[in-house]
């Protein structure tokens, strides 16, 4: 933002260092979420808080050309039909809908379906709920004019 | 054998003091919520008492409520409502201090409610209370021949019950809709930021 004055420099250089540590602890909560707390949705949650950090320090347009509004809400939308699709193709396969065991052809004892099921839900439920808040956060911010230094 | 005594009653009086301290803090919390008028305070206050309920989760080892509390109340919610803030004017209006009679008389009267209901509750952890026996129970021996995870919460949330958490994705997905139906989309301000750039940088 060109028009920030000096005396944010601070606030700048400690979200640019720590921007990177939120994304990639966002990752961390998603892939570990088998073995740990945590999964799609709050990983979903603090990656959208580092988007949105980045808007509150940069300021929202420059947050709007990093992750444009449009393929916000778009995620939202392709991660809720990808967890619906997971669904969809076990129902193809012959069992339920949502049933994982249907997703790999493998024995009673194979666990294959249900690790590939819970990931790609987990993934739908990530993309789901960032592009939902950051939808949320651009509607808000969107409609407010450049924030003043003497607002705070 | 009073060595083990003596430490078992340090062990009690330490957990006793750090439930003390984080749950008068809360109580501070609320309190200071409750009375500020400056909003700015007010989000950053409520992000503080998400963090302390997230701290007071982890003491009763609800580990991945604390982990959701403090994403959502303390990173998400505040950053929304600040967001939210800067719609508004930035300090409450005063209202009658007898206005505020009523509510208090209402929230003395559920909190006594809920206290006298904490009698009948079972113990913590108590391994015979009705939501450690029978469902509980059956997951746990369940959960790793069926799913293959250690993870229970995960396995419970994701593959038991992943028909809830696909409803509860497509509540996430239609509240962030109805919130840009009904706030825009942000892109007409992108576009009008754009210009009032372009004009600076040419002048």
């Amino acid at each position: 933002m060109s028009s920030t004055s000096d005396h944010h420099v601070i606030l700048r250089v400690t979200a640019k260092f720590l921007i990177p540590i939120i994304t990639l602890y966002a990752f961390y909560v998603q892939f570990h979420g088998d073995y740990s707390p945590g999964g799609g949705f709050q990983a979903g949650v603090i990656f959208a808080v580092g988007i949105i950090l980045y808007a509150l320090i940069f300021g929202v347009v420059d947050a709007l050309t990093l992750v444009p509004a449009i393929f916000a809400r778009y995620l939202a939308l392709f991660g809720f039909l990808l967890y619906g699709s997971v669904g969809v193709v076990a129902m193809l396969n012959g069992g339920l809908f949502l049933d994982y065991d249907f997703l790999v052809a493998e024995g009673p004892e194979g666990h294959w379906g249900q690790h590939i099921g819970i990931i790609v839900i987990e993934l739908g439920v990530l993309f789901a709920v960032a592009g939902s808040m950051l939808t949320i956060f651009y509607s808000f911010a969107g409609r407010a004019p450049e924030i003043d230094d003497e607002d705070w | 054998m009073s060595d083990t005594a003596t430490a078992v009653s340090q062990v009690d009086l330490s957990v006793v003091l750090i439930d003390i301290c984080v749950l008068s803090m809360m109580a501070v919390t609320a309190i200071a919520i409750a009375r500020l008028r400056s909003l700015f305070a007010l989000v950053m206050l409520s992000g503080v008492y998400s963090l302390l309920s997230a701290t007071w989760f982890v003491i009763v080892d609800a580990v991945d409520v604390a982990f959701t509390e403090a994403a959502v109340g303390g990173g998400i919610s505040s950053a929304l409502i600040l967001g939210a803030m800067l719609l508004t004017v930035r300090v409450a209006k005063e209202d009658k201090p007898l206005k505020r009679l009523a509510p208090a008389l209402v929230v003395i009267a559920t909190g006594g409610v809920l206290l006298y209901a904490t009698i009948d509750l079972p113990g913590f952890g108590d391994a015979n209370s009705p939501a450690n026996m029978y469902l509980a129970q059956e997951y746990l021996q369940r959960n790793y021949p069926d799913i293959g995870i250690p993870n229970v919460v995960t396995s419970v949330l994701a593959s038991y019950r992943g028909f809830d958490t696909f409803g509860e994705t497509g509540v996430v997905f239609i509240a962030g809709v109805a919130v840009a139906l009904l706030l825009g989309f942000g892109e007409r301000s992108l576009s009008a930021s754009l210009a009032k750039r372009q004009k600076g940088e040419e002048e």
